[in-house]
């Protein structure tokens, strides 16, 4: 299977505290993989590094055959983006926020926007200001606003968190349709180990900015082979 | 109160009344107090977004000083101009002192702070984490930059009401460095204070009343604009 990321030794630091170390990683294109762990473990950092946003501090990361560790070319930037915990939208409607991505690329699709927002189901509220919809429909609007740019990498940072079930199943259904339909390849951080196994392909355990242990979705809650993602799957505290 | 109501009355007939020398008087107010504010804005947006953005060292200092620019006396930074612009100052050459040319800088100095100190605060208030999601979708730096001054465009609109404010009703840096000569450097504020100098207080009233209209009508565009912003 094509490799879309290959970590290898890939530490952060932030003065003397070491917050990731990853001796190898392989995601694979088209999957979706889930990164479980408690607060703190390093998902969202070993997130940023993903989407460029953040150099690491060692190691190297090859993103479709290419090692970035320097500057990354805006191209290459413009294939991955991320979907926050928090959304965080501009002061502007619905539908311009859905199309921020697509206007900064120099594009103006309006008609893959009004497709995006009725598939979030957004559309009566196209020209709604966009600070005033609740929690679940701003988390929409950010995952249309990801979606609609037809990233090749999207990486979702606990985007269900604080959800009610409504919405978490509609983003859940979202995410599963987009990766098969368009071959997206998907990381997705999440504290619902219930939710990794209903949409990943493969899922990894962090721990104190380690990986612990990646296996395929059955065999990470069926056959665990590290104690601590035994217990961590039984929802025994695991720190 | 009757003197109030009178003022009110001969505001209106003044208004009415198309005297020229008037309209030279609300004009030149307008001009000095547009071009100052201009400038303002033009050099104040991009430094005070420039300080908001940036981790600079020295970001503290200049905080500081521009805190204190914002509490200016007008009338010492007429003073200041004045001595510049004296014939026998560093900037004697110009030849500016008591020309609109003097007006605008001293009020310059008055709104600079004023707009540059309020645009940095509003952009260091816009959320974190909104710079991260506009480049997680794929902005440039100066995309990114671009983003956060259209967050902060409410902000930064109240900063441009403050310091019109501030210079509009300013009579002490322009009395000092215009000399409020008739035709030439008088402006409603000077106006006023010649006029309650003289015992003119329906004359002096009246033009308080303009003044204070002007002022209202440009609050009002403005905070349309910053209605529409926010919506």
């Amino acid at each position: 299977m094509d490799a879309v990321y290959q970590l290898s030794d890939l530490r952060k630091e932030y003065g003397a505290r070491t917050i990731l170390d990853i001796a190898a990683l392989e995601i694979h294109a088209g999957e979706i993989f889930a990164l479980v762990g408690p607060s703190g473990a390093g998902k969202s950092t070993l997130l940023r590094l993903l989407n460029f946003l953040e150099p690491p501090s060692s190691g190297r990361i090859v993103y479709r055959a290419q090692t970035l560790n320097g500057n990354v070319p805006i191209e290459t930037r413009r294939q991955v983006t991320t979907v926050f915990q928090r959304p965080v939208l501009l002061r502007a409607t619905v539908r311009a926020n859905v199309a921020y991505g697509l206007a900064l690329r120099g594009e103006r699709a309006d008609r893959r926007v009004d497709e995006m927002l009725e598939r979030v189901g957004l559309q009566s509220l196209a020209h709604a200001f966009a600070h005033k919809l609740s929690g679940g429909e701003m988390q929409r609007v950010a995952l249309a606003r990801a979606l609609v740019i037809d990233p090749q990498v999207l990486l979702l940072d606990e985007p269900t968190a604080n959800l009610d079930p409504y919405n978490v199943g509609l983003i859940e259904q979202i995410v599963r349709e987009h990766n098969r339909a368009r071959g997206t390849t998907v990381v997705l951080i999440t504290h619902n180990v219930f939710q990794a196994k209903r949409l990943a392909n493969r899922v990894g355990l962090m721990l104190g900015g380690r990986l612990v242990e990646v296996q395929a979705t059955p065999a990470f809650f069926d056959a665990p082979r590290d104690p601590r993602t035994a217990a961590f799957v039984r929802g025994e505290m695991v720190y | 109160m009757e003197e109030l109501a009178r003022g009110f009355v001969q505001a209106f007939n003044l208004i009415f009344s198309f005297e020229p020398a008037l309209y030279e008087i609300i004009w030149l107010s307008l001009r000095v107090t547009g071009l100052a504010l201009a400038i303002s804005v033009i050099v104040g947006v991009p430094i005070g977004a420039a300080l908001g953005l940036s981790r600079l060292r020295l970001r503290g200092l200049i905080t500081a000083l521009l805190y204190t620019g914002m509490g200016l006396p007008p009338v010492v930074v007429g003073l200041f101009v004045y001595l510049f612009l004296s014939r026998s100052g560093p900037l004697g050459g110009l030849g500016w002192l008591f020309t609109p040319s003097a007006m605008v800088v001293a009020q310059v100095i008055i709104a600079f702070p004023l707009v540059a100190g309020l645009t940095m605060t509003t952009v260091q208030g816009i959320d974190p984490a909104l710079r991260l999601q506009v480049r997680s979708l794929g902005a440039t730096p100066w995309q990114e930059i671009w983003a956060v001054l259209r967050e902060a465009r409410i902000g930064v609109i109240a900063a441009i009401v403050a310091a019109f404010g501030g210079i509009i009703s300013e009579v002490g840096a322009v009395m000092l460095v215009g000399g409020n000569i008739e035709g030439k450097t008088r402006v409603l504020t000077t106006a006023i204070v010649l006029n309650t100098r003289t015992g003119s207080f329906d004359l002096a009233l009246a033009l308080g009343v303009i003044l204070l209209s002007l002022a209202f009508l440009a609050n009002v565009a403005m905070l349309q604009l910053q209605r529409r912003a926010g919506d």
